[in-house]
This record gives structure tokens, C-alpha cells and sequence, in this order.
């Protein structure tokens, strides 16, 4: 290679991003358009619902999420029913993730009977819709086990998820470096030792970001027990719209209030992202 | 040598990648104290002999006995082979979430279920041994390549295995730290270490080597002593090797 062809880019100023690219590339543009959009949506709804003769009535919301009384503060119905899509949502997620660890190991234990085992419940729970899951769950396996609509609900969300986050734990597990394994071996680690000194450690950091991911989508899918009026935060909205009939103002709230949840898990995650990051 | 305890012994040994041949009848003898060095050109198996030694690989057919004990796939002293027997890797694969300390005492701890206390005193032991007591503290990637694999053999060290594999440990090394880990090997000859190495470097060979062993497509081409080796090797395909790797 002779590099005084090429005369040398060391050095050089880079060249001047076009008009264009300056322009939507800044961040007040950004802004802008996000606005825009948001504006758009807004009014949308707005005219279609002045459209349908619609009587806007925001001042009775705040009733449904606290009141003062005699007794001093309360919570509303609606922070209640979100409490319970919480407590709904923990228990389903830490259930998810225990049985979800269970699964990926089995398939990764190389074990025939194992990832035959893993494979079938996997495949079984991703291809039959969320809604069905909960139905066989309530209908069918709750009278047999004496499950109640609380129960059936988190089992039904714990083993849909819990299918999800096997493949990310998996895909996590298989992300660490094969030698990993083998020096943990070297010095006489058991399996067992191996994954939770070693392997488990460093596949948190490529497992955070999905599994992020998968909690909101929990919390979202957490909506879908409504059906069999589990009293969550979906649950209370529809009661509370079938008493006002304010089904605009109530489906607008309770969409802001699973949007305020998941937006607040999902930076609370990034900071904690930035830490294991530093760590290493 | 030879009145030695043998610490290693392979009788032919077989070694099947589906249909590739790894291994072809491999025979071989490694006693106490002794150090051993495998080269060979790259393919020709002196990997895979040396990590079945410590049962990262499982021979097909024939026998490995390491220190008193028949390795094979489901052997249940396998991990208390492992434990007798430390690896050092080309890659290092040191624990990056660990620091350099925790990387050396996590084998104590958890495997030989020592104290936190003496599993610390151990690690600065063997810290010291490699000379960086200094970076005990630092994480893995805040070391340099020759640092790393200092610390990878101290790691092996803490668990006072009784015979020490070395797979390439300077190849992945820039050239100017390749020293630094040959002179802490060198230290470690002097202990009395069994040690089996494969490795080009021929300098660190012929200083140390009681046996050569010359590899190539899976068979045993050459085993003598060092002065036979390097001046006068019996096969024509070892003699073309070396003047290969020799020449510069």
C-alpha cells in the first residue's frame, strides 16, 4: 500500500452537516414535532368528542384519586386500584421471574427430558393469547384447585411471563463468555456455583434492559384481569364510568396513571443500568 | 526423572470431534516435578490434550489417569480433579465483575471453603508471588494483557493445585509483555511445580523444558529432552517446524 495516494484524513475538519440535518437534528426541533403530535392527538380527541355533543366534567376526577373529609386526606378509588395492579404485578413479576429461571435452566441443562420440558411450556404459554391463559386459569383450573380471582389472576400472569423472561434470562446466561465457564471450572467450581458466583453476576447486565421491557408489559398486561373483575386500577375505571358515564376524562386518567408508573420503572431501571455499567 | 510418581499418565488416547480426529492413540507420561512443554502447529491438537487433562474436554476412547484418578465424562471426582489441577488460559478469563482479590479468593472460598481471613492472606500470598501486590483492588480491565495473566496464574496458584496447565498463556499477549509472564513461570519452575505448557516460545523451552513434546494432525510426533530436541529431533516433520518458528 502506498498511503501517499490517500492523502491523510488525520487531522482534517470535519465537513458541515447539511441545512437540513442541522435543522431536524436539533433538539428544540425534536421538541417541537414531539409537541406537535401530542397537540394533534389531543384536539383530535377534543373535536371528536365535541363532535359527539360530549359534556367534558374534569373537575369530578380528582374525587376518584383523594378527597379530603372529616377524617382528614383519603385516597380515591382509582389510587387504590392502583395499588392492587402494584401489589398484582410484584407478586406476578417475582413469581414470573423465579419459575421464568427455572425454565431457562432446565433448557440449558443439556438434559434431554430438561429442554424437552422447557420447550413444551414455552411453546405452549407464547402461542395461546394472554386472555385464554387466563380463562383456563379461572374457569378451569380455578374450580378444580380452589383458586380465587386474585390467585388465578397473578398465576395466570406469573406463567405467561414467566415464559418471556426465560428467553431473556437465557439469552443473558448465553451472553457471558464461554471461558467464563470454563475458568469457573478450573478451579473446581460445581454447575450450581458456577452460575451464581460467575455466570448470573454478569448476565444482569445484558438482562436489565429487557427485562425492563417485560415489567412494563406486565403492569399493561395486569389490565387484562379485569375480565373477571379483579378490583385493579382497569377494573375501578370501568365501575366508576358505568356510575358517571365520563368515559373520556376516567380512560384518559387511567391511561396517565399506568403511563406515570412505567415511565417512572423505566428511569428508575436506567440508573441503575448506569451503576452495574460503572461496575464493570 | 522417571523415578518419579507418574502425575499424569495417557494411554492411547482417543478423541473424535463428530468425525474429526483430534487425538490419534496419544501415549504419554507426566511425573512429578516434571515440566513439559507441547508444541506444534496450530490445529494439531496440543489444546485439547491439555483440557482433557482437566476434564474441560472428554477423551472417547482410551485411559487418562490424573493424579491417581481415571478421568472421564461422569466421574464424580471430577471438580476434585479440577482442583489438583490449575489452567491458565490464552484468553486470561479472569472474572471482569470481580477485583483482582476477589478473582483470587473466590476459588478458596467457595471451593475449598476457607475463611474470608485466610482466603486473603492467600491471595496476597500469591498476589506478591506474581509481583502486582499493588493492583489487588483494581478490576480486570484496568490491567494490562501481561497483568491479567499474572493475576490468571495466581488465581490457579490459590487453589495450591499439585500440577498446573499453561494453554498458550503468552500468545494473546503484545509482544513487550510477554517477558513479565514467562519470568513469573520461570519462578514458578523453581518451586517444583508439575507443569505441563504449550506454548512457540522456545527461548522459555529450552530454559525449562525436562521433556519436549512435538504435536501435529492429533498424533504425538516427537517426545525427547530438550538437547535432543532443539539439535537433533528424530522426525523431519518436527526438524521443518522448528526451523520455521526458529528462523527469525
Amino acid at each position: 500500500m502506498d498511503a501517499a495516494q490517500h492523502p491523510s484524513l488525520k487531522g482534517a475538519v470535519l465537513p458541515r452537516p447539511s441545512a437540513m440535518q442541522r435543522v431536524f437534528g436539533s433538539t428544540l426541533m425534536s421538541v417541537l414535532i414531539y409537541a406537535a403530535v401530542m397537540g394533534l392527538i389531543v384536539y383530535g380527541s377534543y373535536v371528536g368528542a365535541q363532535n359527539m355533543g360530549y359534556n367534558w366534567q374534569w373537575s369530578r376526577v380528582p374525587q376518584f384519586l383523594y378527597s379530603f373529609t372529616d377524617d382528614g386526606f383519603q385516597l380515591g378509588e382509582m389510587i387504590i386500584g392502583l395499588g392492587l395492579t402494584l401489589k398484582l404485578s410484584a407478586t406476578a413479576f417475582a413469581l414470573a421471574t423465579a419459575l421464568g429461571l427455572l425454565v431457562a435452566l432446565l433448557r440449558l441443562s443439556g438434559l434431554v427430558i430438561g429442554s424437552a420440558v422447557a420447550i413444551g411450556f414455552l411453546e405452549f404459554v407464547r402461542n395461546i393469547p394472554l386472555l385464554v391463559l387466563l380463562y383456563l386459569f379461572y374457569y378451569v383450573l380455578g374450580p378444580i384447585f380452589g383458586l380465587d380471582r386474585y390467585t388465578a389472576s397473578v398465576l395466570t400472569l406469573a406463567v405467561f411471563h414467566s415464559a418471556l423472561i426465560s428467553e431473556i434470562l437465557r439469552a443473558g446466561i448465553n451472553a457471558v463468555a464461554i471461558g467464563q465457564w470454563e475458568a469457573a471450572k478450573s478451579i473446581g467450581m460445581s454447575t450450581g456455583q458456577t452460575y451464581r458466583y460467575i455466570i448470573l453476576p454478569q448476565s444482569i447486565r445484558f438482562m436489565l434492559p429487557p427485562m425492563t421491557g417485560e415489567v412494563v408489559h406486565l403492569v399493561k398486561s395486569s389490565a387484562i384481569v379485569s375480565v373477571i373483575a379483579v378490583a385493579e386500577l382497569t377494573t375501578i375505571g370501568r365501575n366508576i364510568i358505568s356510575d358517571t358515564f365520563m368515559s373520556f376524562e376516567i380512560w384518559f386518567t387511567v391511561a396517565l396513571i399506568y403511563m406515570a408508573v412505567t415511565l417512572i420503572l423505566s428511569v428508575g431501571v436506567s440508573f441503575v443500568e448506569r451503576r452495574y455499567a460503572v461496575g464493570q | 526423572m522417571n523415578d518419579q510418581k507418574p502425575m499424569i499418565e495417557v494411554r492411547n488416547l482417543d478423541k473424535f470431534y463428530g468425525s474429526f480426529h483430534a487425538l490419534k492413540g496419544i501415549n504419554l507420561t507426566v511425573h512429578q516435578g516434571e515440566k513439559m512443554v507441547v508444541c506444534g502447529p496450530s490445529g494439531s491438537g496440543k489444546s485439547t490434550l491439555i483440557r482433557c487433562f482437566n476434564g474441560l474436554e472428554f477423551h472417547n476412547s482410551g485411559t487418562l489417569i490424573v493424579d491417581g484418578v481415571e478421568v472421564h465424562e461422569n466421574a464424580k471426582e471430577i471438580r476434585a480433579i479440577r482442583q489438583e489441577v490449575g489452567m491458565v488460559f490464552q484468553q486470561f478469563n479472569l472474572f471482569p465483575h470481580l477485583t483482582v482479590l476477589e478473582n483470587l479468593m473466590i476459588g478458596p472460598m467457595k471451593v475449598r471453603r476457607l475463611s474470608r481471613a485466610d482466603a486473603d492472606d492467600t491471595a496476597r500470598k500469591y498476589l506478591d508471588r506474581v509481583h502486582i501486590p499493588e493492583q489487588a483492588d483494581k478490576y480486570p480491565s484496568q490491567l494490562s494483557g501481561g497483568q491479567q495473566q499474572r493475576v490468571a496464574i495466581a488465581r490457579s496458584l490459590c487453589m495450591e493445585s499439585r500440577i498446573m496447565l499453561f494453554d498458550e498463556p503468552t500468545s494473546a499477549l503484545d509482544p513487550e509483555m510477554i517477558n513479565e509472564v514467562l519470568d513469573v513461570m520461570v519462578e514458578l519452575v523453581d518451586t517444583g511445580m508439575t507443569m505441563v505448557v504449550v506454548t512457540h516460545e522456545m527461548g522459555f523451552a529450552r530454559k525449562v523444558a525436562d521433556t519436549m513434546v512435538f504435536m501435529e494432525m492429533g498424533e504425538i510426533v516427537e517426545i525427547s529432552p530438550p538437547e535432543q530436541f532443539f539439535t537433533n529431533p528424530s522426525s523431519e516433520r518436527c526438524r521443518l517446524f522448528l526451523n520455521q518458528i526458529l528462523e527469525h
